[in-house]
C-alpha cells in the first residue's frame, strides 16, 4: 500500500516473553474470565466431574488396602485353619468398587466432552471476537503493523491458547484436585510416610522449577533464533534468483550456516532441559516410592499395631499406589509451566489487538434512497438510483434532505500520519459534480494520501473537507464510503467466484446487474472464455488471471456499486498495449458522469481532466487544465515531456 | 524418502544410537522396581520365617540403585535425544539450503517461494519433533510394554492373561480410532489453513473491505468459516476423548479382574501377596505404554507429508551446472543467437522462443519491445545462462555460453531482473552485492549513474540507511534505481535491464539512459521496456511477437516499416499513452 510508513513496525521479537508477573497475572485472570464468564454452568459441571473422577480413583486405590487387610488376609488365615473361604463379601466389595470406577469413568468422559465443547466454543468466540474487532480498526492500524504480525495472532497465538485451554487448564484442575484428595488419603493411611512423600515432592518441585527456568531461557533463545533464521530463509528464498545473478551462493550459505548453527545450539539446549525434566521428575518419584517402600516395610514390621507409626500391609500397598498417584500430577504441573508461559504471551498479544481502539464514528448524517415527490425530496425504501443525505439536526431533531450530487471541496487541509510530521500542507481542491480531478507528481508527493482523506481512512489535522456542502466528519463513515467508489492499483480480489467478486460492490445486485457491470468494464468477453464463466473461482488474489483482467474485474466491482463519486488509482504496471487499451476504455466508461479523483499515469486521463493538480512534497505547486499547464512550462511540462526543465 | 532423510543423520549417528539405548536402560530399570517390591513384601515383610529387616534393606538399596540408573538412562537419553534431533534438523536445513543454492532458475520455478520457506521452517520443525519422538519413545514404549508383559507372565501366566486381553482389546480400538481421527484431523488442518488464508486475504485487502463498507459481510463470512471449523474440531475431538474413558474402563476392569482372580489364587495358595502388588503396579504401566504407542503413530503419520516435501527438495538435481574444463575468459560483450529454440518444459507444444537469430555487437545499445507473453524476458535470460537453450547456440564474446564457468559468465553479464528484490541491510550492503570490495566512492558513483544518489542523500543516514526486509521502506522507483546501481557495480561487459525503470518517471528514465551512453559506452546494453520512450534512442530495437523476432531496426525505420511497433508508438504518444509511471508500491 502506498501510505507512507512512519514507524512501520517489524516485529522480530521473540514470541514468548515473560513480562512482568503482575501483567501476566492480569492476563491470566482475563483469560480465565473469558472462559468462566461465558461457560459458567459448563465449568461448574467440569469441576464436579473432575472431583468425581478423582474420588473414584482414590476410592479404587483405598480398595487395595481393604482387599489385602479385610479380605485376603483373613481368608488366608481361615483357609490355613482348614475352614473354607467365603468369597461373597469380596464379591460385594468388588462390585461396589466397580460401581465407583464406572462412575469415575463416566465423570471423566463427561468432563472431557464438556471441556471440548467449552474449548472449541471459546476458540470460536475468540476468533470471531478478534476478527470482528479487527474489522472495526482504522486503516492506520493495518498501515502501521506488519501483516505477518497480525496473521501470527490468528495462527500462533490463538493456537497456543487452544492448547492451554484444552490441555493445560483441565490438567491443572485435575492435578490440583488429585493432589488434595490423594494427600488427604495418604494422611489417613500413614503420617510419617506422608511427610516423607512431601519432602520428596518439595525436592521435585525445586529441581523442576530450576530446570524449567533454565529451559524457559533457552526456549526464548530458540524462538528468537528461529525467528531470525526464518526471516533469513524467507528473504533468501524470495531473492533466490537475484542470488544466482550475483553469484552470491557461497556467501549466503556461509551466512546461513552461522544462523543455523546458532539455532542448533539454542534448540539443543532448550530440548535438553525439557527432555530431562521428565525423567528426573519420574526418578525422584521412584526414589520417593522406594524410600516409602523401605520405610513402610520397616514400620509395618517393627511398629506393628502402634497408633501413628504402625501400618498394615494393605495400607502400605495402598499408600505406595497413592505415592505414585501423587507424584504424577506434581510432575505434570511442572511440565505445563512452559506451555502456560507461552500461552500467556500469546494471550497478551491477543488482548493487545482486542484493546486497540476502534475506528471512531460520530457521524449522524446518513445516506438514504430518495425520490422527488411533488418537487420535494423524500426518503423512500426502494432503490431509486437517487440518493439523499439525511441530516437530522441535533438540536431541534428537524430532518433535512439534501440530494447526493458529488460536490467535493477540500478547504485548506493539513494532514500528517503523525501529529508531529505533516505530509500535506494547505490543500485546496474544488470538484463540482461530474468533474474529473487528476493528481500528478513524483513518488511521495502525497497523491495517494489525499485519496485516503476523502473516505476518511485517515482524519485530517486541520482544514475542512465538505461533501455536498456537509463536513464529512458529520457523515456516518459507512455511508460516506458507500457513496465513494474505489479502484486501487492492487486489485485485491477474494477467493470466490468471479460473480461474487464483482457483486462485492453491491451485495444485492442481481446476476444481470453484475453482468452489465462486467460488460461496462470490458470484462464480459474474457470471463465468458473461462471454463466456468462467471462461476470460475478466483484463487490467491487472482493469480490465475492476468494483471489487466484483474483490473477490469476491480473496475466492474466499482461499477456495480454505481457510486456518484470515484477514487481511482491508475495502474502503473506493465501490461501489453492491447489489454491496456481495454482497461483504459473501461476506466473511462466508469468515470463518465461521476466526480472522480484519479491518481493519473496516463496521458488520456490527464488530458480529459477538468483540473490537474500537480503535487510536490505535500503541496500543490501547479493546477489547471492540460493545455494551461503545458504553457506554464513548469513541473508538469517536465513530467510530461521527460525533459529536465 | 526415508533413505534421503536418513542420510541427514550424519554426524549424529552416535547420539541417535545412544538415545534409544539409554531410554531402554531407563525403562528396564524402572520395570525392575515393582519386581523388587514384590520380593520385599514376600521375602521381607510376609516372610513365613518372620519379617526380615535385612532383606528389606538390601532390596530397598537395590531399588534405589535401579531408580538412579533409570535416572541416568532417562537424563542421558534426553540429552542425546535433544542433540540428535537438533542436529538432524540442522543438517536438514543446511543440506536443503545448500542444495537450493545450486538450483537453476528452472529448479526455482518448480518450487514456489512460499513452498520452499515452509519446507525449510515448519516441515523441518515437524521432522525434528518426529525424530526425537522416534528415538525416545518408539523404542522405549514397546520395550517397556514387552518387559512388563514378560515380568507379569513370569509372576503368574494366568493373571497376565488379563493384561493380554486388555492389550489386544485396546490395541484394536486404538487402531481404528487412530485411523479415523487421522482422517478428521487432516480435514481440520485443511479447514484451518483455509481460515487463515481468508484472514490473510482480508488483512491485505482491508482498504477494499473498508471502502465498500463490507466489514459485516466479511465478519459473517468469517463466522461461517469458524463455525465449520468448530463443527469439524468437535467431531474429531469427540472421537479422541472417547479414548480416555475406554482407557480408564480397561484399566479399572483389569484391576478388578486381577483383584478378584488374585484374591482367589492367594487364598488357593497359588499366588503371593507380593505377586499381586506388583501385578497391580504393572497394570498402569502396560496400558499407558500402549497409549503412548498410539500417540506416536498419530504424530508420525502427520509428519510423513513433511518428510516427503523435504526429501523432494533434497533430491532435486540442478538443471544447469558448470562444464568440465570451463573457460574463464569472456573476451568481449558481443552476443549471438544462432537458431535458438527454447521451451520451459519438454512437453510444451509450442516453444517459447522459436528459431531466433540475432547478432549484437559489443558496446551496442539494444532495445527490446513487445507485448506480454512475447518472450522478451526469456530471450535475455539465455544470455547469462539463467536457462539453457533447447536447440541452437547462444554465444557471448564468440563462445558458447555453456563453455564458460558460470560464475565468470554471470560476473560479466549483469541482469537487472524484472521482479527484483533488495535485502535487509544498509544501502551499502545491498550495493556491495555487485562487488564485495567496492569502496564507498565506487558505490556512490554507480548510484549517480543510476540517478539514485539524489534520493539516497535525502535519507538521514544516507548510504547507511537500513533497507527493511523486502525493501518496503523505499518506493518502487527508488528500488529499481538501487537495483540498477547494484548491477552496475559489477562493471559488466553486458548490462541487461529487464523492464527495470517501469516505476521510474520518464524524466529520470531518460537521465539514466543518457548517463549510460556517456559513462559506460563500451558496455553492451540491452533494455527491455513497454515504453517507446525508453528504447527509441537505442542503436537498434528488436520487436518481439509471440516468441519470434518480428523486426529489427532503428526507431525511425520501425515506425515506418513495422506494423506492431508503429501501433505501439501511436498508442503511446497520441492520446492513450503513458503519461508517467511513478509506480506507487
Amino acid at each position: 500500500m502506498a501510505a507512507p510508513t512512519p514507524g512501520r513496525r517489524r516485529n522480530m521479537q521473540p514470541r514468548a516473553k515473560i513480562e512482568d508477573p503482575k501483567q501476566s497475572l492480569k492476563t491470566f485472570k482475563r483469560l480465565l474470565g473469558l472462559i468462566f464468564k461465558r461457560y459458567k454452568v459448563h465449568m461448574f459441571f467440569v469441576l464436579l466431574c473432575i472431583i468425581g473422577s478423582a474420588l473414584a480413583n482414590v476410592q479404587g486405590t483405598l480398595f487395595i488396602q481393604t482387599l489385602f487387610d479385610d479380605y485376603i488376609s483373613p481368608m488366608v488365615v481361615r483357609t490355613a485353619q482348614g475352614e473354607s473361604a467365603d468369597f461373597t463379601p469380596l464379591l460385594f466389595a468388588i462390585a461396589r468398587v466397580a460401581a465407583f470406577y464406572l462412575l469415575g469413568a463416566a465423570a471423566t468422559y463427561a468432563q472431557a466432552r464438556i471441556m471440548i465443547y467449552v474449548t472449541q466454543s471459546t476458540m470460536k468466540d475468540l476468533r470471531n471476537d478478534i476478527f470482528r474487532h479487527m474489522q472495526s480498526l482504522p486503516i492506520k492500524y493495518f498501515d502501521t503493523h506488519a501483516h505477518g504480525d497480525i496473521m501470527s495472532v490468528y495462527t500462533n497465538d490463538v493456537d497456543t491458547m487452544r492448547q492451554m485451554i484444552s490441555q493445560s487448564l483441565p490438567q491443572l484442575f485435575s492435578s490440583a484436585i488429585t493432589i488434595v484428595s490423594v494427600l488427604a488419603s495418604m494422611f489417613m493411611l500413614s503420617l510419617p510416610l506422608t511427610v516423607l512423600t512431601l519432602i520428596m515432592v518439595a525436592v521435585m518441585v525445586v529441581t523442576s522449577g530450576k530446570l524449567a527456568g533454565k529451559s524457559g531461557k533457552f526456549f526464548l533463545a530458540q524462538q528468537t533464533d528461529l525467528g531470525t533464521e526464518n526471516g533469513y530463509i524467507e528473504e533468501m528464498m524470495k531473492g533466490q534468483k537475484v542470488v544466482k545473478v550475483f553469484n552470491r551462493e557461497e556467501k549466503s550459505v556461509e551466512e546461513f550456516k552461522e544462523l543455523n548453527d546458532r539455532l542448533y545450539h539454542s534448540s539443543y539446549n532448550a530440548n535438553l532441559f525439557a527432555n530431562i525434566i521428565m525423567p528426573i521428575n519420574a526418578q525422584i518419584g521412584n526414589v520417593s516410592f522406594v524410600l516409602c517402600a523401605i520405610a513402610g516395610s520397616i514400620l509395618a514390621v517393627a511398629c506393628e499395631g502402634m497408633p501413628v507409626l504402625g501400618l498394615s500391609l494393605g495400607a502400605l500397598v495402598s499408600f505406595l499406589t497413592f505415592n505414585r498417584n501423587f507424584n504424577m500430577p506434581v510432575s505434570q504441573v511442572s511440565q505445563q509451566f512452559n506451555s502456560i508461559v507461552m500461552a500467556l504471551a500469546g494471550a497478551e498479544r491477543i488482548f493487545d489487538l482486542l484493546d486497540e481502539k476502534s475506528e471512531e464514528d460520530n457521524g449522524y448524517v446518513t445516506l438514504v434512497n430518495a425520490e422527488y415527490r411533488d418537487g420535494k425530496l423524500c426518503e423512500t425504501e426502494e432503490r431509486t438510483g437517487l440518493w439523499a443525505w439525511k441530516h437530522t439536526h441535533q438540536a431541534t431533531g428537524e430532518v433535512e434532505y439534501k440530494e447526493l450530487r458529488g460536490d467535493l471541496v477540500m478547504d485548506d487541509v493539513d494532514f500528517g500520519y503523525t501529529d508531529d510530521k505533516m505530509v500535506l500542507h494547505n490543500i485546496d481542491i474544488y470538484a463540482k459534480p461530474g468533474q474529473k480531478i487528476a493528481f500528478v507528481g513524483s513518488t511521495g508527493a502525497g497523491k495517494t494520501t489525499i485519496t485516503n482523506l476523502i473516505n476518511r481512512f485517515y482524519d485530517i489535522q486541520d482544514g475542512k473537507i465538505r461533501y455536498d456542502g456537509i463536513n464529512i466528519n458529520k457523515i456516518k463513515k459507512s455511508d460516506l464510503r458507500r457513496s465513494l467508489g474505489i479502484v486501487l492499483q492492487e486489485t485485491n480480489l477474494f477467493t470466490d467466484t468471479i460473480m461474487e467478486n464483482i457483486r462485492y460492490g453491491r451485495l444485492d445486485a442481481t446476476d444481470e446487474e453484475v453482468i452489465a457491470a462486467a460488460k461496462l468494464a470490458n470484462a464480459d468477453s474474457f470471463i465468458r472464455q473461462l471454463p466456468e464463466g462467471y462461476n470460475t473461482v478466483i484463487k490467491a488474489d487472482g493469480g490465475n488471471l492476468s494483471q489487466g483482467q484483474r483490473q477490469m474485474l476491480a473496475i466492474a466491482r466499482a461499477a456495480v456499486a454505481d457510486p456518484p463519486a470515484l477514487i481511482l488509482d491508475e495502474a502503473t504496471s506493465s501490461i501489453d498495449t492491447r489489454t491496456e487499451k481495454m482497461v483504459q476504455d473501461s476506466m473511462d466508461k466508469l468515470m463518465k458522469g461521476r466526480t472522480t479523483f484519479v491518481i493519473a499515469h496516463r496521458l488520456s486521463t490527464v488530458k480529459n481532466s477538468d483540473c490537474i493538480i500537480v503535487l510536490e512534497h505535500g503541496r500543490i505547486i501547479e493546477r489547471g487544465t492540460h493545455d494551461q499547464l503545458l504553457e506554464q512550462k513548469g513541473k508538469y511540462y517536465q513530467l510530461y515531456t521527460g525533459k529536465a526543465g | 524418502m526415508i533413505k534421503t532423510l536418513a542420510k541427514q543423520i550424519k554426524g549424529f549417528v552416535k547420539e541417535s544410537v545412544l538415545t534409544p539405548v539409554f531410554m531402554i536402560l531407563e525403562v528396564v530399570m524402572e520395570m525392575l522396581i515393582p519386581l523388587l517390591m514384590k520380593s520385599m513384601i514376600d521375602d521381607g515383610i510376609e516372610n513365613p520365617a518372620g519379617a526380615n529387616i535385612e532383606h528389606i534393606a538390601i532390596t530397598g538399596g537395590l531399588m534405589l540403585l535401579c531408580a538412579l540408573l533409570a535416572l541416568l538412562g532417562g537424563a542421558l537419553g534426553g540429552v542425546y535425544g535433544a542433540k540428535a534431533s537438533a542436529g538432524f534438523a540442522r543438517n536438514l536445513r543446511m543440506s536443503m539450503f545448500e542444495n537450493i543454492q545450486t538450483f537453476s532458475f528452472a529448479n526455482i520455478d518448480k518450487f514456489s517461494t512460499a513452498g520452499l520457506v515452509t519446507r525449510m521452517t515448519t516441515d523441518v520443525t515437524n521432522l525434528q519433533n518426529a525424530y526425537q519422538m522416534v528415538l525416545r519413545i518408539c523404542f522405549r514404549a514397546p520395550v517397556s510394554l514387552i518387559v512388563a508383559m514378560t515380568i507379569t507372565m513370569m509372576i503368574n501366566a494366568k493373571l497376565a492373561g488379563v493384561y493380554l486381553i486388555a492389550v489386544v482389546f485396546l490395541g484394536i480400538v486404538l487402531f481404528f480410532l487412530v485411523r479415523k481421527t487421522h482422517k478428521y484431523f487432516m480435514q481440520v488442518f485443511e479447514k484451518y489453513d483455509e481460515l487463515n488464508a481468508g484472514v490473510q486475504e482480508n488483512v491485505s485487502s482491508i482498504r477494499v473491505v473498508k471502502a465498500f463498507v463490507r466489514e459485516n459481510h466479511e465478519i459473517s463470512k468469517f463466522e461461517r468459516a469458524t463455525l465449520n471449523l468448530y463443527i469439524l474440531f468437535l467431531k474429531a475431538e469427540k472421537l479422541m476423548v472417547s479414548v480416555s474413558p475406554l482407557m480408564m474402563m480397561t484399566i479399572y476392569g483389569s484391576i478388578i479382574a486381577i483383584s478378584w482372580f488374585g484374591a482367589n489364587m492367594i487364598v488357593g495358595g497359588e499366588l503371593s501377596k507380593g505377586d499381586l502388588t506388583s501385578m497391580l503396579t504393572y497394570c498402569m504401566n502396560i496400558l499407558m505404554n500402549l497409549m503412548m504407542i498410539a500417540l506416536v503413530i498419530i504424530m508420525l503419520t502427520m509428519s510423513i507429508a513433511s518428510g516427503k516435501r523435504v526429501a523432494q527438495v533434497l533430491r532435486e538435481k540442478p538443471t544447469i551446472a558448470d562444464p568440465e574444463n570451463p573457460d574463464y575468459d569472456v573476451p568481449d560483450g558481443s552476443i549471438d543467437f544462432e537458431d535458438v529454440v527454447f521451451s520451459y518444459s519438454k512437453t510444451s507444444e509450442r516453444p517459447v522462443l522459436n528459431h531466433i537469430n540475432l547478432h549484437i555487437d559489443s558496446g551496442e545499445t539494444i532495445g527490446i519491445i513487445g507485448g506480454t507473453g512475447s518472450s522478451k524476458t526469456s530471450l535475455v535470460n539465455l544470455i547469462g545462462r539463467l536457462y539453457d537453450v533447447s536447440e541452437g547456440v547462444v554465444k557471448v564474446g564468440g563462445k558458447d555460453v555453456r563453455r564458460y564457468d558460470l560464475e565468470t559468465l554471470r560476473e560479466r553479464v549483469s541482469v537487472v531482473l524484472q521482479k527484483n528484490v533488495l535485502f535487509s541491510g544498509t544501502i551499502l550492503d545491498n550495493l556491495r552485492w555487485g562487488n564485495e570490495n567496492a569502496t564507498e566512492e565506487e558505490c556512490a558513483a554507480a548510484c549517480k549513474l543510476a540517478c539514485a544518489d539524489d534520493f539516497i542523500q535525502d535519507f538521514p543516514d544516507k548510504y547507511y540507511t537500513k533497507i527493511e526486509q523486502g525493501g518496503t521502506n523505499v518506493s518502487g522507483g527508488q528500488k529499481q534505481r538501487l537495483c540498477i546501481a547494484r548491477a552496475l557495480l559489477k562493471k559488466p561487459l553486458i548490462l541487461i535491464l529487464d523492464d527495470s525503470t517501469s516505476a521510474v518517471d520518464t524524466a529520470t528514465d531518460a537521465k539514466i539512459r543518457r548517463a549510460f551512453a556517456e559513462e559506460i559506452p563500451d558496455t553492451t546494453k540491452i533494455i527491455i521496456s513497454q515504453r517507446i520512450s525508453s528504447v527509441e534512442n537505442a542503436d537498434r530495437i528488436v520487436v518481439m511477437d509471440n516468441g519470434e523476432i518480428n523486426a529489427v531496426g532503428t526507431h525511425e525505420e520501425l515506425v515506418k516499416t513495422c506494423k506492431i511497433y508503429s501501433e505501439i508508438y501511436v498508442a503511446q504518444t497520441v492520446g492513450n499513452g503513458d503519461f508517467d509511471r511513478k509506480g506507487e508500491k
